[in-house]
């Protein structure tokens, strides 16, 4: 069995031949290089030295031989990792500078290391790569391991560039007759390969190789433990390349026995590396496990039962991975195989229910004491309930006869344990199942939970039930649910018990405060008169004690409260937009508070730093319910001011979330001020810029940019005086790499923004405006790459569409539109260029066909042949004419009566 | 390679309230620039100019391309139809009365009149604008007086609708309101929901008339919050079989007349060519004039304009000289420019060369009724002529159908002056 080659593995020689690394550097025609290999040496042991002042001056050798000639130093560096007689700690370390030579975490940064190493003296190169395969063959470990490393990073280099070809050939061309150590390591070195390059870098054949020698290491013919896991491990990432071996029946068959034999193993490394493998193929090869999935259900069933715990979270987890699988299908294909879809749906957590749950039930009552306090805890109950969730999710209505016997048979009893997993099987499968279903479940439940929750003598009991009562009120309360399970008669006990519990440990409390946050949002559609109205008063008070509480840092407690409040405040009504109101000095009076100059350690700092977050997020949701309104905004209005004040003063405090979070509530307030805001522009613009500016943390960047959307509609034509600066920054942001891309498309939406605004006056920018916008709209043109990649383009397209739009209707009706004539024609090239692609979203598709229409409506009869030349003006339109979208469907309308006015005029 | 982090979430939201903080915003954001977008979209064109209506005494406005010129120039001095049409008062009642499309009277066969044409039943009423904002509607008749002030279910037509519409959206409807059956019958639509139909041709307008009318409700039957129901008059090809059926078809609305539409034709305020009317016994009890007594007078009757310099013209636009007036007959009987002169055609008729009026059998009557706005139209004046002396016949519309190559031959007798 274990002889079957997956595809024929050659028996030829190695054609292209290993040099002996040796030679190499013997006859490098690098001068002094073993002078400068005796001190690199000395110098990477000093790296490590435990004096402070050895280490930082060696650190400064380092990087001054690395600017004087990065060559040499990177051949010396690989030299000394190859070298057998060098000491373990030196070699490691060359090897990991020389790995931090290739590869960054920054992506410009990568991107310019990969140019350096492109651009290297290719003997240089060859010495470092055969130095690198001679180290996998050493007999220390640590030398090994990282050399295995380094390759797969000069692979993931080299391969997408055609360079290196011979690389796979030779690691695998004597893996047979190695010795287990270098057998392990060249194993290893082809598992990193596969995590650091894509699969199609690599042909059929070569992955061939590679699986062959893989599967063939983890089989039980496989002497060595050691190569076994490595095997292992390397088939996990190896498994995205096993496309074509996957749809080879024989093939798979013999990759699955492997995989499952490795489960049984004796060494518990190598039955959790199997089971991570199962896992992935749970995902990767969901439609290929309709023969196997008996086998692995009894696997992963022993394993959950009786294996070490890493070990058996992995079984857990294979079925957690299987429900996401069939989740996503059925929500895609709404139950329905019609043919069309990629991966029918096999049913298989439903087929396993009556043994699934069970197993899964068992583990609930294993949990550990205190996982409740601890944030990192993951357990087996926690796991098993997780999983059980998703199976409820899965597979709905059938789930509930499954667990019900085991709610009732222990949720009164005197072991702790078997409470808790009563109510946590509970409150796990409250989602999925239908209300039908389940409502006379909750109501039954509903009296005894609001019991528990203050009478039950086990914290970690009353933390779940807070949590089951919060998932009740997500799922089953609410406008959109036909019976509601909340009374007049019982929402009076349930605020009451919930405001009770919020005094509780900060674990229960902020529980509480998630069930109220639920309750408080199943109300939100009430209409003008809402069930908590008569408690508004006593919930908001009993959230901010709760902010005040001595221990609210723990368990995110007052996080939840200021959470909690801010949906309160949503959730509010015409009835209580007075005590609304009366919330936003006490909210100002602490973020005053916030502020006052102490001095404060560094922890203290973040501390404060994040209150400060939590309040500008809520009077963020103050500001937007406030001012949506105009007699609640007029009356809101009278803390302008002075919120503005407060704010100014937090963009003082250097903190990210807070900028974002200040930054927000800016928007908002420019928003509700209108033009009014222009007060506030001659000290606030510092602010902004600094916020455009901010390219660490791109999230406040984007909000910044948002803002600048904002204050535009606010001021129209008054923020001229500061569109020089903004559109400065602007299209230098565009054109930085170090930006995360996520904030482009939003700035190109934000110069429509603008010309909206200023209207002509955009003139100054137009020429910069539509050169950065025609470079980018020709990228984004064609697509080729991953949903996630289409997914950006889309919102690149929409982004530089709205600036389009906005820009045609700025200069709409001014004596300068003939301006934009000469952009016409590679404005509807774009257009139909990202209608041929036919891979546009709905709301590229709505914008799309709204700029043709601006396009038409502001050129007019200028424009008019060149739109009846495009396609556009014809088969688009139509098509979106006839769309389903009303939004599509009025964009269309609204161009083609624009075009019929352009082209009949 | 280390075992890889399995944890799930364990007993959270799966959404962050930051993170719901930050889509929220980005909602509003999003709906602000739509809005924004929309706002502009609607200001398209369609502000009408609230003409500075030179006084009828100016002198030789006879150039309109300058007349035009100035008015879009001059935008100080525009209202916006929303505005005017809560107005009250002469001025505005003028300057409505300038925003309608007259048709001209058909007075010889279009060319091309089955491929380019239009034709639909007139009902008989009151012909008059429908504008609708702002949570009213108000229609205006021809002479620019206040018909109906209601709320109706046209988009910004009544109060109670939800309010979501934006400030910008109206509508401006071209109706005929007939009185039996209490309906507005709408003949054309010149905006609707904030956009603006002027600079579309009847083609496009008829189709954008007849999706929108009927999703908007207002073809609904009246209710408390829509006053009066809207309807749309069917609308044909000009060819046979749709003539016929507009001709002769059961319509739920007493018939006047036929209006011809040329389908490029845009909307345009005053009296074109490009729209005509045409009757007959069958298809109109008002074929002949009628007059104050609702009686067909023995001559027929023909207002006029008198100019400065005693020229008696038409309210075309240039206007067409009928006669001339002595400098001493108008001093003596008091007449100023400007007035409407109301005159009996005599027995000696009139008399056309090459197909221009060449003589008119003129005999004074005295100053026409104030409630007129306008002196007739040259279109008007030949066509009660043809009536009363050689009609042209619904047979005559038909057989030019029917011999649509035969168009370059027939004689045109009568020059176009519009």
């Amino acid at each position: 069995m274990a002889g079957i080659n997956i595809i024929g593995v050659s028996t030829k020689c190695n054609l292209l031949g290993v040099v002996e690394p040796a030679s190499i550097i013997r006859s490098s025609p690098i001068c002094g290089r073993n002078i400068m290999a005796m001190e690199v040496t000395q110098v990477l042991l000093n790296a490590q030295s435990i004096d402070g002042a050895v280490r930082k001056n060696a650190e400064e050798s380092l990087k001054q031989f690395q600017e004087q000639n990065l060559t040499v130093f990177l051949v010396s560096l690989s030299g000394e990792l190859a070298n057998e007689e060098k000491p373990v700690e030196t070699r490691k370390l060359a090897g990991l500078i020389l790995k931090n030579a290739l590869d960054a975490k920054e992506q410009h940064r990568k991107f310019e290391l990969v140019q350096r190493w492109l651009s290297l003296d290719s003997n240089a190169k060859s010495q470092i790569k055969a130095c690198l395969l001679k180290t996998l063959t050493s007999v220390v470990s640590d030398a090994r391991s990282t050399a295995s490393q380094v390759i797969a990073k000069v692979a993931g280099i080299e391969l997408p560039h055609k360079q290196w070809p011979e690389l796979i050939g030779s690691l695998l061309s004597n893996v047979h007759q190695l010795p287990a150590h270098a057998k392990q390591a060249t194993l290893e070195t082809l598992g990193y390969l596969c995590e650091e390059v894509s699969p199609d870098v690599i042909d059929q054949d070569q992955v061939n190789k590679i699986l062959t020698a893989v599967v063939q290491g983890m089989s039980t013919s496989e002497g060595s433990i050691d190569v076994r896991l490595a095997a292992t491990r390397a088939l996990f990432n190896a498994l995205g390349f096993a496309q074509a071996n996957f749809s080879n029946d024989m093939e798979r068959d013999y990759i699955m026995r492997v995989v499952c034999e490795a489960t049984l193993c004796p060494d518990v490394r190598i039955r959790q590396a199997a089971f991570e493998c199962l896992v992935s193929i749970s995902s990767t090869y969901y439609d290929k496990l309709a023969p196997y999935i008996q086998d692995i259900f009894n696997i992963t069933a022993k394993a959950v039962k009786e294996d070490d715990e890493p070990v058996a979270l992995q079984a857990i987890e294979f079925w957690s991975s299987i429900c996401d699988e069939e989740i996503d299908i059925l929500e895609e294909y709404g139950g329905d195989f019609t043919g069309d879809s990629d991966i029918p749906c096999f049913y298989f957590v439903k087929q396993a229910l009556p043994a699934l749950v069970p197993m899964l039930l068992e583990t609930l009552l294993k949990q550990e004491e205190d996982q409740d306090q601890d944030e990192g805890a993951w357990n087996i109950a926690m796991a098993g309930g997780t999983c059980l969730g998703l199976v409820a999710r899965t597979v709905g209505d059938d789930i509930v006869p499954l667990v019900v016997p085991f709610i009732e048979g222990n949720i009164s009893k005197p072991d702790w344990r078997q409470r808790e997993g009563a109510t946590y099987a509970f409150g796990s499968i409250l989602e999925g199942p239908s209300p039908e279903k389940l409502i006379p479940l909750v109501n039954v439940a509903l009296t005894f939970m609001l019991s528990a929750l203050t009478k039950d003598p086990s914290s970690h009991v009353k933390d779940t039930t807070a949590w089951t009562l919060g998932r009740i009120f997500e799922f089953l309360h609410g406008s959109a649910v036909d019976s509601p399970i909340i009374s007049q008669a019982n929402c009076q006990q349930i605020v009451t018990v919930l405001l009770q519990s919020m005094k509780d440990t900060p674990n229960v409390a902020e529980k509480a405060c998630g069930a109220l946050y639920f309750l408080v949002q199943g109300y939100e559609e009430m209409g003008p008169s809402s069930p908590l109205t008569p408690f508004f008063q006593e919930i908001v008070q009993s959230l901010l004690t709760v902010t005040h509480r001595e221990d609210a840092g723990e368990s995110r407690l007052r996080t939840a409260a200021y959470e909690t409040l801010n949906e309160v405040v949503r959730c509010s009504t015409d009835e209580t937009a007075p005590l609304v109101l009366q919330l936003v000095p006490v909210i100002m009076m602490e973020l005053h508070n916030t502020l006052e100059g102490q001095k404060l350690s560094s922890e203290e700092r973040e501390k404060q730093s994040e209150l400060q977050g939590l309040l500008c997020g809520c009077l963020q949701v103050i500001i937007q319910k406030l001012g949506s309104s105009e007699p609640t905004k007029y009356v809101f209005m009278q803390y302008a001011d002075q919120i503005m004040g407060l704010f100014l003063r937090v963009f003082d405090c250097r903190s990210a979330t807070v900028h974002e979070e200040a930054m927000l509530a800016i928007g908002a307030l420019a928003y509700a001020t209108g033009a009014d805001f222009a007060k506030y522009m001659p000290e606030f613009y510092r602010y902004l810029e600094m916020g455009l500016q901010n390219f660490e943390e791109y999230q406040v960047c984007a909000v910044t940019v948002g803002v600048v959307g904002d204050i535009s509609r606010a001021l129209e034509e008054k923020i001229v005086p500061y569109c020089d600066g903004i559109m400065t920054q602007l299209l230098k942001n565009l054109s930085s790499n170090q930006l995360h891309r996520s904030v482009k498309p939003p700035i190109f939406s934000c110069f429509g923004d603008i010309a909206l605004a200023v209207g002509e006056y955009f003139e100054k920018y137009l020429m910069w405006a539509m050169s950065a916008l025609q470079t980018a709209a020709e990228l984004s043109t064609h697509i080729a790459g991953d949903d996630e990649l289409v997914e950006y383009t889309n919102s690149l397209r929409n982004g530089i569409l709205e600036a389009y739009s906005g820009i045609f209707q700025g200069f709409k009706n001014s004596p300068k539109t003939q301006l934009l004539i000469p952009y016409a024609p590679h404005i509807l090239q774009f257009l139909d260029g990202i209608y041929m692609e036919k891979d546009m979203d709905d709301v590229v598709m709505k914008t799309a066909i709204g700029v043709l229409g601006d396009l038409a409506d502001t050129l007019g009869s200028h424009a008019g042949s060149m739109i009846q030349q495009s396609v556009s003006s014809k088969d688009f339109l139509n098509e979106c004419l006839s769309s389903e979208d009303l939004m599509i469907k009025e964009s269309a309308e609204w161009a083609k009566l624009a075009i019929s006015r352009a082209i009949s005029v | 390679m280390a075992p890889h982090d399995l944890r799930r979430p364990f007993k959270r939201a799966a959404i962050s309230d930051q993170q719901k903080r930050r889509d929220l915003s980005l909602l509003r954001q999003a709906q602000n620039r739509r809005d924004a977008q929309q706002q502009a979209r609607c200001l398209a064109s369609s502000i009408l100019s609230l003409q500075s209506s030179a006084p009828e005494s100016e002198p030789e406005q006879s150039d309109i391309e300058i007349e035009t010129e100035h008015d879009s120039e001059d935008l100080s001095k525009d209202l916006d139809v929303r505005r005017v049409s809560k107005l009250r008062g002469p001025e505005v009642r003028k300057w409505f009365a300038r925003q309608l499309m007259l048709p001209e009277w058909m007075i010889d066969v279009p060319d091309r009149l089955s491929q380019d044409w239009y034709v639909l039943a007139r009902p008989a009423g009151k012909r008059c604008f429908v504008v609708s904002s702002n949570g009213t509607t108000v229609s205006r008749q021809r002479n620019g007086s206040i018909l109906h002030y209601f709320p109706s279910a046209l988009p910004a037509g009544a109060k109670t609708r939800d309010g979501s519409g934006s400030a910008q959206s109206y509508c401006i409807l071209d109706c005929i309101f007939h009185e039996s059956d209490q309906t507005y019958y709408v003949i054309d639509m010149v905006c609707w929901n904030g956009y603006s139909l002027y600079d579309c041709t009847a083609e496009f307008r008829f189709y954008w008339l007849n999706s929108k009318l009927e999703e908007s409700g207002a073809c609904n039957v009246p209710s408390h919050y829509h006053k009066f129901r809207f309807s749309a008059v069917p609308v044909y090809n000009c060819d046979q079989t749709g003539l016929y059926a507009a001709y002769s078809g059961a319509v739920p609305y007493v018939k006047d007349g036929l209006l011809f539409y040329n389908k490029h034709a845009h909307y345009q305020s005053g009296n074109t060519p490009l729209v005509l009317v045409w009757k007959d016994e069958n298809c109109s009890q008002y074929v002949i004039d009628t007059d104050g007594k609702g009686e067909i007078p023995s001559q027929q009757q023909v207002v006029l304009e008198l100019q400065d310099d005693g020229k008696l013209v038409t309210s075309d636009d240039p206007p067409v000289l009928f006669c001339c007036l002595d400098g001493d007959i108008i001093e003596k009987s008091g007449l100023q420019s400007g007035n409407l002169l109301r005159f009996a055609i005599g027995d000696g008729g009139l008399s056309f060369v090459d197909g221009k009026l060449e003589n008119a059998d003129l005999i004074y009557l005295g100053k026409s009724n104030r409630a007129r706005a306008f002196a007739d139209s040259y279109s008007k004046v030949i066509f009660q002529f043809m009536v009363r002396h050689s009609p042209l016949k619904i047979d005559d519309l038909l057989a030019s159908i029917n011999s649509p190559d035969d168009q370059e031959k027939i004689p045109s007798d009568i020059e176009m002056v519009g």
